[in-house]
């Protein structure tokens, strides 16, 4: 053995050199490919295909493959630090990207903002809603989608198909756009049956697959038989509470695939349409918008197709209700509303509309979710 | 001094024993880790290469973008200068106690409570104080928790028993459970409705970029830290008897050193190193304490610290070595369409490759002066 390992000085040599040979032309070439049209930089803070938000952002930048004298470059797994201001920086001087959308909610401050400093000429457009005109420069932006939307529709769908009366929402943190799906969900079953209840856990993170599957499994056990989720891949949820033989309302992308006899239906993104009308916008040489957002009737949100299990009368009142929502009219956050403690949240004269500034802010529960934010 | 004029240098040093042989002899012992660590580097590369020719991509194509975006222009040298820097700081939280023999997981917990307690420190002193003085009170309160934290882990381990490595793990996760409940609750800035942060330090109390660099004060506070410690561990005598009980613990209590006060002290020191990471990333980086503190530098910094092989110095080349493949792997994503997890694929190969290869140590007579006479 130890003569096996010792091998002679001679041998080693040229094994080295061989090695250093190998590396050599790949070392000594050029730097970046010539580019030419426009090049969009797309950055993801998780997996491309996991099934949820950064899917739903992979899916919009693909559809933008279509046009033509558009490149598109994609980095995944790229966290909150300086690696996202590095991966910016690198898409700028290295590919030749001039309009950069950095997808993650936790891209903007600083990290966006520095990059946007440094690089006045770029165009940099972030999805969550935070540009404030005189804060942020001009050459930034924010874009969102009133999602809620389609969280009150799944609710619509679960209230119909649920024997128990009693829902489940797995959650990453009670943060606003979280809870504003809670509440609409809840809304969503009540306008079908005011007895509906909705139990809510807090898994505390974004993307932790165990707690997730903890929770779906808590939900179910307390009776819980349709079950959706806002957390950043609902793939585990969605695969445990099937397999459990609850069923699931989908989130950010279409799950169906992952339980196609158990879904219901789904409120996902449709970013392909924002991204390819930043696109048009930027090769036309037109301004780009700073503060874009909208919902269902806007384009920006979708519903998946619903599932089997949906009985024939809820089909009717989820198209209803959809028509309502595509005309502008309908206003999910509708007084009176109830806050889980008691408290009147909202007056019985007041009807939010999804871009109401108040909604932003939520920090409640509505009557019938059991849970608590703190 | 070429490897080749080397050998045949040594070739006639050993038949006429000159005055060179003692440089020669110095120069050998030296190169030994140095060539070890290159040749598994390459080995690692090699079978790496295997693995992309397997998936079909071109391995020629991968290096030179690993080249390009690592190291290829004076960007990419300052990209990956900016992610190794929080690097060389973990991974000293690795290296100080595994010289004493234990093996410490859990910087990660000290990165993020040293943030936090770096955020913490900051709010009452923000407007009264000088920043300068912000910054150092920061520094002090990141290094008490983080010190505090894996202390706690070596203290569990000489006087309770406590496997460090699980303990030091299973901190990190109640300090991570710790910092969102400060950070969502009652250290919470009220305008962060969807990311919940501290309050943010207005720009002027921020750690500044090295003159005429884009990379932060980080970067040199980490190499500072780095040559600190070697010269703790290698100069101090403090250092010799941490090496003496790392090596054989009841042999360096036979002849009375404190064993427990180096445990405890060194396990705090490097968990202050992480701590001081965590607040580097506050008041350089993001400007509040958050849960983007939590993006794994403690973990990377165990590999950092064992290819280093937990030599202070030797972490410096290896941090901005792994802050390279790091910067290269968005570019090899962007332009080869590989997935994020090749970049993994090839650092657990280096990983595996380097510690088999630790193995090879004493194995080689080009490296071991005493066995040059006996060569044929």
């Amino acid at each position: 053995m130890t003569k096996l390992l010792s091998m002679n000085r001679r041998h080693f040599l040229q094994v080295s050199a061989a090695g250093a040979l190998a590396l050599t032309p790949g070392l000594l070439s050029g730097r970046a490919l010539a580019q030419t049209g426009l090049t969009v930089g797309f950055i993801y803070v998780g997996p491309k295909d996991d099934y949820g938000y950064n899917q739903a952002h992979a899916e919009g930048a693909a559809a933008l493959k279509a046009l033509p004298g558009v490149t598109i470059v994609e980095e995944e797994n790229v966290p909150e630090t300086v690696d996202v201001q590095k991966t910016m920086e690198s898409m700028i001087n290295l590919d030749g990207a001039t309009l950069i959308f950095p997808t993650s909610f936790g891209y903007f401050d600083p990290h966006m903002l520095a990059m946007a400093a440094k690089y006045p000429d770029v165009q940099f457009r972030h999805c969550g809603g935070l540009w404030q005109e005189g804060k942020n420069p001009g050459n930034t932006g924010s874009y969102f989608g009133y999602i809620f939307q389609g969280q009150y529709l799944n609710g619509v769908a679960a209230g119909y198909t649920s024997k128990s009366k009693k829902l489940g929402f797995v959650a990453a943190k009670p943060i606003p756009q979280v809870l504003q799906n809670i509440n609409a969900f809840l809304l969503g079953a009540r306008s079908v049956d005011p007895s509906i209840t909705c139990q809510v856990i807090f898994t505390g993170e974004w993307s932790l697959a165990v707690k997730e599957a903890e929770a779906t499994n808590a939900l179910i056990d307390q009776g819980a038989d349709v079950i959706t989720c806002h957390v950043d891949s609902p793939k585990v949820v969605v695969e445990t509470a099937a397999g459990r033989g609850a069923f699931v309302c989908g989130y950010h992308a279409n799950q169906s695939p992952l339980a196609p006899e158990k879904y219901l239906t789904g409120a996902e993104w449709a970013w392909g349409n924002v991204y390819t009308d930043f696109v048009k916008k930027a090769q036309a040489g037109e301004k780009l918008g700073n503060f874009v957002r909208g919902g269902l009737k806007d384009g920006f949100v979708k519903m998946s197709p619903l599932g089997p299990a949906v009985p024939a009368e809820g089909r009717t009142k989820f198209d209803t209700t959809l028509a309502e929502m595509m005309t502008g009219k309908f206003s999910v956050f509708k007084g009176p509303i109830k806050d889980n403690k008691g408290n009147v949240v909202v007056t019985p004269d007041k009807s939010y509309a999804e871009d109401a500034i108040e909604l932003e802010s939520m920090a409640y529960l509505v009557e019938g979710v059991v849970g608590s934010t703190a | 001094m070429t490897v080749e004029a080397n050998t045949s240098a040594i070739a006639i040093a050993s038949q006429r024993s000159s005055a060179v042989r003692p440089i020669l002899e110095w120069v050998a012992r030296r190169a030994e880790p140095v060539a070890i660590s290159c040749g598994a580097i390459l080995i690692g590369l090699a079978l790496f290469s295997i693995f992309i020719l397997v998936i079909g991509k071109s391995p020629a194509t991968l290096f030179q973008l690993m080249y390009t975006g690592g190291f290829g222009s004076w960007f990419s040298i300052q990209n990956s200068l900016s992610r190794a820097a929080p690097l060389l700081l973990t991974a000293l939280c690795v290296a100080l106690p595994a010289r004493l023999g234990l093996v410490i997981i859990g910087g990660e917990g000290a990165v993020v409570l040293g943030g936090v307690a770096a955020a913490a420190a900051a709010l009452p002193f923000v407007g009264t104080l000088p920043a300068f003085l912000v910054l150092l009170l920061m520094a002090a309160a990141a290094m008490l928790v983080g010190g505090i934290w894996i202390g706690l882990a070596g203290f569990l381990r000489h006087y309770r028993g406590v496997n460090e490595t699980i303990s030091s793990l299973l901190l990190a996760y109640i300090a991570i459970a710790l910092m969102n409940q400060f950070v969502e609750g009652p250290l919470r800035d009220p305008a962060s409705l969807n990311k919940p942060s501290t309050t943010p330090l207005p720009a002027e109390y921020m750690l500044g970029k090295i003159p005429g660099m884009d990379v932060h004060w980080g970067l040199a506070i980490g190499v500072v830290a780095c040559i600190i410690s070697w010269v703790l561990i290698e100069v101090t005598s403090y250092g010799f008897a941490a090496r003496i009980a790392g090596g054989n613990v009841r042999a360096a209590q036979i002849q009375g050193l404190p064993v427990g006060r180096l445990i405890v002290g060194f396990t705090a020191i490097a968990g202050s190193f992480a701590g001081l990471a965590g607040m580097i990333e506050v008041a350089a980086v993001q400007g509040s304490a958050n849960a983007s503190l939590a993006a794994g530098y403690g973990y990377t910094g165990i590999l950092v610290a064992f290819l280093a092989r937990h030599n202070p110095l030797a972490i410096i080349p290896v941090a901005i070595l792994l802050g390279g493949i790091d910067a290269s792997g968005g570019l090899i994503q962007r332009r080869m369409a590989l997935p994020d997890a090749t970049v993994l694929v090839l650092q657990g190969t280096l990983f595996v490759v380097i510690l088999f290869c630790e193995t090879f140590y004493g194995r080689f007579r080009i490296f071991n002066p005493d066995l040059w006479k006996r060569s044929p």
